[in-house]
């Protein structure tokens, strides 16, 4: 019996010893492989046990905080402004992972930025409780919630600069989201809330408009379009051009200049009449008036340094920003192509931008022509009230010549004074603007845009509003009748709350 | 001993009285080995105090109010029983006599879930409750049916072991002495069908055959049986979804179809092992609550997060030699019973260690069974108090003689 007895301890001690094997496998070898599979919860579970840091507005407002279950998760996070922040804060969610500011400062909320604070070494060795910084925004809370008023009811979006350090002082699109639910630990709250977000659609309330959605920008475009016209040397606000009802196709009988080669198609201008009516427009009148053929002109003429202005202002690449944005384009058109660089000059055919995009160009008119680093982050801030860190104004180039600025300001203050934006005049503020009215796809009401800053001889506030389809008025929308009003509202705003 | 309990403890800060009481009772059954068996092994309690206060460590780290002070107090009875058994059974041989009756005991204990008083919990129907009290009546049934076992293979081994045919080349017993096997595999299915647990069905199985081989050296009972086993398998695999399931899981157990549900245990089990790694996160430092049933048949994955491969693979090394002096009992015994009462009790605990640690780490398809001494479950320890004490009683009349070098030095590695 010795002998069975022996080979049946063998057989054991060999299982014993494949265990030993296969432990070594999962506990060494392939241990890494494991543990990052994203079912393994412990790593969330630790990051849940942090007090994850506020998000503030500059002037205090508590956009994003933690507050302490009794689950098995310590905190959970909520927005106790609901949606008015969605687009900027993002959300904090168990099932769908984090997004914007949530996601792009998740080191420094979480606390584990790399910087140790003397409050953090503190904790650290008093066994104080794991915290994250705060993070203050550079919005505030009273700009965005006059951009939210503004806009009311319109699909849209409002975006408002501080020209002069690039702090987004607004950003408020409609619809919007709530990120809270989606924050929740009871995943079907979440899973219901976000399935009514549509998530699948290009149109769902969880796409940001005013950073990541480009529109074609219609007029708006023409601000750009005059300041490459002038920065080429080739032309002066006071530069004449023709002034026809329409730009008829080149033909054998009409192969002089206006017209538009390689097509059959006219272009006609807005209103399907010549602009004066003398037969002749000059450069500065033409964006007051919001003239098409003058600009289709110069876009034939000039495309590529327009083409090259747009990205120095931060067309074709997206743009730098505390939170995810989505490309706008200014299109590289070949010569055998050439009405599309007509078209790209008034802001149709290929060219799109982000209402971020269309601030961000008032806002270097308004600087002089520096185009100034978007921010959203002002500072981090520690639990003991000590900033960890801070952004600094920064500048990404010279878009153009300060005396070209000049003079495009004063083609924008004319516009607002005289021309297609009279409706965003301040009583006693100088401000320049420029409407936009561009056709989206057949049968559907035309986007109303407008860009403005102001005061215009010292910028404190540039802002784009797009309101979707013409709002509330349809098909007789105008970028000087619907938008132009809405950002109106915003520079007296900001005007109230800064007191310039 | 004492030293491995005290420190696994501290870090978890057991209640000093626990502390105490274990230490008191400890000493009290090392006492009680000097007198009633002054002779016997004496590594066998040592190393089953240590798995056991590890176990307690581990379990009080997880539920430090309702399991951890639960199991010390099933401990305590189970020490209490350790040595009652001592000193009730002063000779192994005498139990021989009531074989029958506790083959009856056994068998019964083992269909006792099916009755009313049955309870099915986690799916599995092996317990019978009173009131609030649940009790596994397998894991007792488990210590009879082994006595039983050895018993009745002591006195039959000649005619078990009789090839009066040949068949294929090979000596073949009559066929009539397959029935034993054949009653033993009917009751085996009988536990997988009506009692739904796995773990348990496949144990017994595999304990009597080790036991009908190791009485009669006969190949051709294991190859039957082999067969006997592979329908078996295969009836339950085709008969239970939840068979299907398990291996299934076993196969893919990240898969995305059952990482959140039938493999979640099983994936959260493999997670804590893999965040352990060598060193493990430290006692109080991991998350093995987040493994279901980790303070009852997933302990060793909740160890292995906590202290790591070097806490796994000590507690494995602990295992191993006590499984080794067991065998080592089993060989010296001087008579036949003895040696197949201390084979089948020390091999039905490596069964069942083995059956459980390869299903916590993917090596096998998972059947529910507890670790013994580590898992949670006043059953369970105190039959394996039960059975160290009988494997106790049994060193105590093995050749007094030093154990021949060669078998010693391969089981448990050197002298102890």
């Amino acid at each position: 019996m010795e002998r069975q007895i022996r080979r049946v301890g063998i057989g054991l001690i060999v299982a014993f010893i494949a265990v030993f094997a296969q432990l070594n496998y999962i506990q060494i070898f392939a241990a890494e492989r494991i543990a990052e599979n994203p079912a393994n919860s412990r790593a969330l579970l630790r990051e849940y046990s942090i007090k994850r840091g506020d998000i503030l507005t500059l002037d205090g407002e508590r956009v994003a905080e933690s507050t302490a279950t009794t689950g098995r998760y310590k905190y959970r996070r909520t927005y106790p402004l609901g949606e008015l922040y969605g687009h900027i804060t993002g959300f904090y969610s168990i099932v769908y992972g984090k997004t914007r500011i949530e996601a792009s400062m998740d080191d420094e909320l979480l606390g584990d930025s790399g910087v140790l604070s003397m409050q953090e070494i503190q904790d650290k060795f008093l066994g104080g409780g794991d915290q994250g910084d705060d993070v203050r925004l550079t919005i505030h809370s009273r700009l965005q919630e006059a951009a939210q008023r503004a806009l009311g009811n319109n699909k849209g979006a409002v975006v408002a600069i501080d020209p002069q350090t690039g702090e987004v002082r607004a950003l408020w699109d409609n619809p919007a989201f709530d990120p809270t639910p989606l924050a929740s630990f009871d995943a079907k709250e979440a899973k219901v809330y976000w399935n009514s977000l549509d998530p699948q659609s290009p149109l769902s309330p969880l796409i940001s408009k005013a950073t990541s959605r480009a529109y074609p920008p219609g007029s708006t475009m023409k601000v750009l379009t005059a300041a490459a016209a002038l920065e080429s040397g080739q032309y002066t606000p006071k530069s004449t051009f023709p002034d026809p009802d329409a730009i008829e196709p080149c033909s054998k009988t009409n192969n002089e200049p206006p017209c538009m080669p390689l097509t059959n198609q006219s272009l006609t201008n807005f209103t399907h009449r010549a602009c004066t009516g003398t037969g002749q427009i000059d450069l500065f009148t033409a964006l007051r008036i919001s003239c098409d053929t003058t600009f289709a002109l110069i876009g034939l003429d000039i495309h590529d340094e327009i083409k090259k202005m747009a990205e120095a202002v931060g067309f074709n690449e997206p743009l730098q920003f505390d939170v995810g944005t989505e490309a706008s384009t200014y299109p590289d058109v070949p010569d055998d192509n050439a009405p599309f660089r007509a078209y790209a000059a008034i802001g149709q055919g290929d060219a799109a931008a982000t209402p971020l995009q269309m601030a961000l160009l008032a806002a270097t008119v308004a600087n002089d022509g520096e185009v100034p680093r978007l921010r959203l982050v002002r500072e981090v801030i520690d639990s003991g009230g000590g900033i960890v860190q801070r952004t600094d104004p920064e500048t990404t180039g010279q878009a153009m010549s300060a005396q070209t600025a000049q003079e495009i300001t004063d083609m924008m203050v004319a516009v607002v004074e005289s021309g297609t934006g009279i409706a965003a005049q301040i009583p006693g503020v100088k401000v320049a603007g420029k409407t936009g009215t561009a056709q989206t796809v057949e049968g559907q009401n035309p986007h109303a845009w407008f860009i403005a800053f102001a005061p215009a001889d010292d910028p404190q506030i540039a802002v784009a509003v797009i309101v979707e389809n013409g709002g509330s008025f349809g098909s007789e929308a105008t970028g000087g009748a619907v938008a132009a009003p809405i950002a109106k509202l915003i520079m007296e705003a900001d005007r109230q709350i800064r007191g310039w | 001993m004492l030293v491995a309990l005290a420190r696994d403890s501290d870090k978890v800060g057991l209640a000093v009285p626990f502390i105490v009481f274990l230490t008191v009772f400890y000493i009290a059954a090392h006492f009680a080995v000097r007198k009633f068996a002054p002779q016997a092994d004496p590594l066998i309690l040592p190393l089953a105090a240590i798995l056991n206060a590890i176990g307690l460590a581990a379990i009080y780290r997880l539920s430090p109010k309702e399991f951890g002070p639960a199991q010390v107090t099933w401990t305590l009875v189970g020490i209490a029983l350790f040595i009652a058994t001592l000193a009730f059974v002063r000779d192994y041989r005498t139990l021989a006599r009531y074989k029958y009756t506790l083959g009856f005991i056994g068998v019964g204990l083992l269909l006792l879930p099916m009755s009313p008083i049955g309870k099915t919990i986690n799916g599995a129907r092996l317990w019978v409750g009173v009131g609030s009290f649940a009790f596994q009546p397998g894991e007792i049934a488990k210590v009879c049916l082994v006595i039983f076992f050895a018993a009745y293979l002591a006195e039959r081994k000649e005619l078990l072991a009789i090839a009066s045919r040949r068949i294929a080349g090979f000596h073949v017993p009559d066929l009539k002495h397959f029935g034993p096997l054949l009653v033993m595999w009917s009751l085996s299915l009988a536990v997988m069908f009506f009692e739904k647990d796995l773990g348990s069905s496949l144990l017994f199985f595999t304990i009597f055959l080790a036991m009908l081989y190791i009485a009669t050296a006969r190949i051709v009972y294991m190859a039957f049986g082999g067969v006997l086993f592979s329908i078996g398998s295969y009836i339950g695999y085709e008969t239970f979804s939840h068979v299907q399931q398990r291996v299934q899981v076993w196969f893919d157990v990240f898969d995305q179809r059952y990482i959140q549900d039938e493999g979640y245990q099983l994936a959260q089990s493999l997670f804590a092992l893999a965040t352990g790694g060598l060193f493990g996160t430290g006692l109080g430092q991991g998350r093995p609550d987040i493994i279901p049933a980790a303070h009852t048949d997933f302990i060793f994955a909740a160890i292995g997060e906590e202290l790591g491969l070097l806490g796994t693979a000590g507690v494995l090394v602990c295992f191993m030699l006590l499984v080794a002096r067991g065998l080592r009992i089993a060989m010296r015994s001087r008579d036949d019973f003895g040696k197949l009462l201390a084979a089948g009790l020390i091999i039905s605990f490596a069964v069942q260690t083995i059956i459980i640690l390869a299903g916590v780490t993917r090596l096998l398809p998972l059947t529910g069974i507890t670790l013994p001494f580590m898992s949670y479950g006043g059953s369970s320890l105190l039959s394996n108090f039960i059975l160290i004490a009988l494997l106790i009683r049994i060193s105590q009349d093995i050749s007094g003689a030093p154990a021949p070098a060669e078998t010693s030095e391969i089981l448990i590695g050197g002298r102890g």
